[in-house]
């Protein structure tokens, strides 16, 4: 019989830390659970074909989400498509040209306070350099906010991933003659392309749920618009104008709402981490 | 000034003029001297072995040969190292030519996260334009230098990293020789490989020399004997001995020598 070599005082501290660290693994679980099933439950009572066809109705009449679902589309992929280059050249710099360069670490630490900042106050810096010299609210106002949100998202993947591109393969692309930008964009690019490409599904995650950049840019609109000029509906904002009102159907449409994002952002989740799995292939 | 001025021949049968010629390098990694004044002189088609104990600068001896060392801050190299005579270490000198022509294979297999074909093809169509048909041809041809083209020609569109890690290196050492380079630096290349791969590699080497003139950098003292004509032997960023490797391995002139290639110190 194995006897064990630590006093029962050592073993019963152990259980006691087991039990803290799984308890509170639980608890995080069970409100993460909690939020999923309500939602669930809420939300596909009024998940409808009309969702996807109609437009947000008016209090007391039928109708769905597709203007918001439209505009949310169109603001994430552009501002997307604004921010993903940005960042990943910022990226690029950081961990390729810039490497052991002082200006490197001051554009990674603002690029961390950048990462972390309330999107509020990005909605308000919006707000101040589009929405007010332009007039109005509009749907690119909305698009530059998200994409102020991407960049650093972005950046700070590409940057972690290109860092972890092994060192000899840059050499031994660099041995071959190859210029510094085909390395980069031949070698390293394609070493860490699952990376990359899980860097931006995850901003397109984040900014697909994000509210307070958009009230101060994009606003919000009942009707049907892709006028990209006036402002926009997006779920977001939908979500939070129904929710807030008293009435049962914006209340049942908001949960519909509320339950989409959530499903897109999950996809998008699990993507991201197959791709992650599938990242280095050894 | 002809070269034999400055350097003493060691090996009277290699009268030819040498492909390379270091003159009292000196390398800096910071303010840390790790290689003291190096003078040798590198025969073409010709095999030549560092040997020494870890860190005594053979492999940043190597890694100044192709100004490896240049992706790198605070490295910096002094004195001569002439490539034809051309010296290399100037500041004007073309990088991506000089790396076209001194090749370099890793301790590692670092083949590129694309198909075997694209991990040859791709060095080959940087450097000039090809038809479909002769880009197909040449990376055969490179294939077959390397002496893997039998194990390889029916999955050419597979991933390199799916290679064996004998596989992996001789597929590095054909995308080098696609390129038609005129040095190849071999750095341990043999040291993450089983015995069976290694003495493949090393038939490679001695097949290959009467088109290349090598550089090997090895731990492996047998493989150094095996393999090359001539053996530096380094110690502490300091040139001991340079001679014709069966005169290193039979009767050193250096005690130095001797010793650490009979295992008695290093």
């Amino acid at each position: 019989m194995i006897v064990s070599v630590f006093p029962p005082a050592r073993r019963r501290s152990n259980s006691i830390f087991l039990a803290l660290c799984m308890g509170a693994a639980l608890f995080g679980l069970v409100f993460l659970v909690l939020i999923l099933i309500s939602l669930l439950y809420n939300g596909i009572a009024g998940l409808s074909p009309a969702v996807f066809m109609e437009m947000t109705p008016p209090p007391g009449s039928a109708g769905g989400l597709l203007n918001a679902i439209y505009g949310s589309v169109v603001m994430t992929v552009i501002g997307v498509v604004i921010g993903t280059p940005i960042g990943m050249l910022a990226g690029t710099y950081m961990a390729e040209y810039g490497r052991y360069s002082k200006l490197s670490s001051v554009v990674r630490f603002l690029n961390d306070i950048l990462l972390s900042a309330p999107s509020i106050i990005i909605g308000l810096f919006v707000y101040e350099i589009l929405v007010a010299p332009m007039g109005h609210f509009s749907a690119l106002a909305g698009a530059v906010a998200l994409a102020i949100i991407v960049i650093p998202i972005v950046t700070r993947t590409t940057e972690d991933m290109l860092m972890l591109v092994p060192g000899p393969l840059r050499e031994a692309a660099t041995a071959m003659g190859l210029p510094r930008a085909h390395v980069i964009t031949k070698v390293a690019y394609k070493a860490a392309r699952a990376g990359l490409i899980t860097g931006v599904l995850l901003a397109v995650a984040r900014v697909s749920g994000e509210t307070a950049p958009l009230l101060f840019t994009a606003l919000n609109n009942q009707f049907f618009s892709s006028d990209l000029t006036g402002p926009m509906s997006s779920l977001p904002t939908v979500i939070f104008q129904f929710a807030l009102s008293p009435y049962k159907d914006w209340q049942s449409l908001a949960w519909t709402g509320a339950l989409l994002i959530t499903a897109t952002v999950l996809l998008l989740s699990i993507m991201a981490r197959a791709l992650g799995a599938t990242r280095t292939p050894k | 000034m002809t070269l034999t001025d400055v350097m003493p021949a060691t090996d009277d049968r290699v009268a030819a003029t040498p492909k390379i010629t270091v003159r009292d390098l000196k390398f800096f990694y910071g303010s840390t001297m790790s290689l003291k004044g190096i003078s040798l002189a590198l025969a073409p088609n010709r095999v030549t072995a560092f040997i020494g104990p870890s860190g005594c600068g053979k492999s940043t001896l190597l890694r100044v040969l192709n100004r490896m060392y240049d992706l790198y801050p605070n490295q910096r190299a002094e004195g001569e190292v002439l490539l034809d005579g051309e010296n290399i270490l100037k500041p004007d000198v073309d990088l991506n030519l000089l790396r076209s022509r001194v090749g370099m294979v890793f301790q590692k297999p670092t083949p590129f996260p694309m198909s075997i074909y694209e991990n040859i093809a791709f060095g080959i169509r940087l450097y000039e334009k090809v038809s479909k048909s002769e880009l197909d041809g040449r990376v055969e041809q490179a294939l077959k230098g390397a002496a893997l083209w039998p194990e390889v020609k029916d999955k050419l569109q597979t991933s390199g990293l799916g290679l064996s890690g004998g596989q992996q290196q001789r597929l590095c050492i054909a995308r080098t020789i696609a390129l038609s380079p005129e040095v190849i630096l071999l750095d341990e290349p043999c040291s993450a490989l089983d015995p069976i791969s290694t003495a493949r590699i090393e038939e490679l080497i001695d097949e290959l020399k009467s088109r290349f003139t090598f550089a090997i950098v090895t731990h492996n003292m047998q493989q150094a004997a095996r393999v090359s004509d001539k053996t530096a032997f380094m110690y502490l960023g300091e040139l001991i001995e340079f001679d014709d490797t069966r005169k290193i391995f039979t009767s050193p002139s250096v005690k130095q020598t001797q010793a650490y290639i009979t295992g008695r110190f290093g």
